[in-house]
């Protein structure tokens, strides 16, 4: 193994990293530990490893999760059929197991010359078994192949970032070889500063009122589903690419009661008939 | 080194263990954070804790240790001139109109030699509580109390002026304990309940079959099939509708919702306040369409599962006497069918929306816990889950 890598991490211009997340990264880096990292959804978990790996210049693995994954996948798999097949068509390709062992995700990382950022997204929607499968893979950074008798040990230790959206319990021998960090719902002044990097030039009074209305709706009790950053980014683009006015976003009492292309930020018709339900309630009162 | 620290971290109930301890060393070694207590504060939290629901126990810690500690040292090395330091630190907290307010105590001299007698009196270190001197009570002495007529000691500023901690802010109470309760918080916890089966037309390659039998073909390939798996858990699911449970509508919704997602043998029926002779399906035709609990019993397996939501509270007679219901004149008292369907089915478990710190021994809470024997749950995600272990 190698001297560690002494980066430090500090967000890019594409990303504002809070200095809590840069502590954590920067934690993760230094003591070799992974990562992981919770929070709501469109909080840029996944876009944190993105721009990790551009940050550091080096290469991003990402291993998504599904529900069918299982931690054997990430190692390696053995191509049995293919196998099989050859050997009905008696390919030379046959007499070397080494051929039909497919290399996952993990083997890829430690095998690389540079310490990669490894991302396993999504780690809550694997089965409940799956964490407790890679205990031994993420602390000692290797593993071993049964099929050709050989040990794969990493040559980097790779940057591992985990993510999970909490559908379910991660079990506590697994934590506890990982650091944790939270990442809080953006305030109102990371909240400017991200709105900043994605829009430069947008007039200030525009985001000012359109973060009014963002942050006011978020507030709206009994939403099904709080829109959360990316919503406002992808709500904001939408906005420029109207090319809707100020006057639209300021004017709470018109018809339009519900701020304008609201399907970019409420996802559920139930919220909607909910705000037009209170636009309606909040007019008749004045 | 900041062994106390862990050990109160420990105390308030944030499960860190040696390996954390030592890791947060390590990064200490690193240089990580130095001499910066938010960077330490940042640090300390990402090392010791690993769900978002300990955030605000470990800020409440944090801030216990540090603050305590502080205000209360300082305390103890003016404890030799108090006379003197007194006056001059209450004096210096104090502006002239709330000198001049200082009314609960009678004057400030009054206010001051109450002060000195506690100190005197105060041997150990001291938080909570009312009278003495530490920090987080509510006696008028010390930081961070309630009484508004207080002085602060050991905090150079008042608490309103400086800039308050991050652990201070108590950001992550709501994080804490309880999970919110969604659909898909509950398909997930329903989910653990599975019995797979195969059955059906066979039509998924059996990779492992394949080969064994390939192999004994002399190599000749030998193609096997499975049926695919379903989950073939059943489930009965019997809901408390009207009256009490109005209020908890929309968690029984959510609980409807996901158990028919989850589940592809579900039968639901609908009942009012206790279980009777009869039940129904919808609950707008309840007095067109019923169903005999008699004929349900003899319908539906003692392979269903089956699982009670309701709030278990009315009038004791209503279970326990023929003829108690609110509604009509039963001729067999509740507490008889609630037995009947134990009996009938080995799995019950009760779902009580009501939360857990409210439910109690007596009335007809007490009596159809006991019924239930004991397998009443709250309808939380972790009830649910406890519940569902109850079931498999």
């Amino acid at each position: 193994m190698t001297q560690p890598v002494r980066l430090k991490f500090t967000g890019t211009a594409d990303y504002v990293a809070t200095p809590q997340l840069t502590m954590a990264v920067n934690a993760a880096i230094t003591l070799q530990k992974p990562l992981l990292l919770k929070g709501e959804p469109g909080t840029g978990k996944t876009m944190l490893a993105e721009q990790l790996a551009a940050a550091l210049g080096t290469e991003l693995i990402q291993w998504h999760i599904k529900s069918t994954t299982r931690a054997q996948q990430g190692l390696y798999e053995y191509d049995a059929v293919s196998r099989l097949r050859d050997s009905q068509l008696g390919s030379d390709r046959v007499h070397d197991i080494r051929n039909y062992i497919v290399k996952g995700k993990l083997w890829q990382a430690f095998e690389a010359d540079k310490p990669v950022v490894l991302l396993i997204d999504e780690i809550d929607k694997a089965d409940i078994e799956f964490p407790n499968d890679l205990l031994l893979e993420l602390d000692k950074m290797e593993f071993f192949v049964y099929e050709t008798q050989e040990r794969v040990v990493a040559r980097q230790r790779p940057i591992v970032l985990i993510t999970s959206n909490n559908e379910k319990e991660l079990p506590d021998a697994f934590l506890r070889r990982c650091f944790f960090h939270y990442i809080d719902f953006p305030d109102r002044h990371t909240m400017q500063q991200i709105v900043d990097v994605h829009f430069g030039a947008l007039k200030p009074e525009l985001v000012q009122t359109a973060l009014d209305v963002f942050f006011d709706l978020r507030t709206v009790p009994g939403l099904k589903k709080k829109p959360t950053t990316s919503e406002l980014i992808d709500w904001l683009k939408l906005l420029l690419a109207d090319d809707i006015g100020l006057d639209a976003l300021q004017n709470k009492q018109g018809t339009q009661a519900i701020p304008p292309l609201h399907g970019a930020l409420i996802k559920n018709e139930q919220d909607v008939m909910l705000l037009e339900k209170l636009a309606f309630m909040s007019r008749r009162r004045s | 080194m900041l062994i106390d620290f862990f050990q109160v971290v420990r105390a308030a109930g944030v499960p860190a263990s040696i390996r954390e301890y030592l890791d947060l060393l390590r990064a200490l070694q690193q240089g990580l954070a130095f001499a910066d207590l938010d960077e330490f504060y940042q640090l300390a939290r990402l090392c010791l804790v690993k769900d978002e629901k300990y955030y605000d126990r470990f800020d409440r810690a944090f801030g216990d240790y540090f603050e305590g500690l502080r205000a209360f040292d300082s305390v103890l090395e003016e404890l030799n001139l108090p006379e003197d330091w007194l006056r001059k630190e209450v004096e210096r907290i104090l502006s002239d109109a709330e000198k001049a307010g200082v009314a609960g105590k009678g004057s400030l001299d009054a206010l001051m030699e109450a002060l000195r007698e506690r100190l005197e009196n105060q041997k150990e270190r001291h938080q909570g509580g009312s009278k003495n001197i530490g920090t987080a009570g509510t006696s008028p002495f010390g930081a961070y109390g309630y009484n508004p007529e207080g002085i602060r000691i050991g905090q150079h500023e008042n608490r309103h002026n400086r800039a308050v901690k991050v652990w201070d802010q108590r950001n992550y109470r709501d994080l804490d304990d309880k999970v919110e309760l969604g659909v898909r918080n509950l398909k997930v916890a329903l989910r653990r309940l599975r019995q797979f089966a195969r059955h059906g037309a066979a039509n998924q390659l059996d990779l492992d079959d394949t080969i064994r039998a390939t192999a004994r073909n002399a190599g000749f390939l030998d193609l096997k099939l499975v049926p695919e798996r379903h989950n073939a858990v059943k489930v009965l699911l019997l809901l408390d509708i009207g009256g009490s449970m109005d209020m908890h509508v929309r968690a029984c919704e959510e609980l409807f919702s996901a158990a028919r997602a989850e589940f592809k043998h579900l039968e639901s029926y609908y009942f009012h306040n206790c279980l009777y002779e009869f039940v129904w399906r919808h609950n707008s035709r309840r007095y067109s369409e019923r169903l005999l609990t008699r004929d349900m019993l003899n319908t539906y397996g003692p392979d269903y599962k089956v699982i009670f939501v309701g709030d278990a509270s009315m009038a004791p007679w209503e279970v326990s006497h023929a003829g108690g219901s609110v509604e009509h004149n039963n001729e067999e008292a509740g507490a008889v069918w609630l037995q009947r369907v134990t009996e009938h089915y080995p799995h019950v478990v009760w779902l009580n929306p009501t939360p857990e710190r409210w439910w109690v021994d007596h009335g007809s809470m007490g009596m159809i816990r006991k019924l239930m024997e004991n397998r009443m749950f709250p309808l939380t995600v972790e009830g649910i889950t406890a519940a569902i272990q109850e079931l498999g």
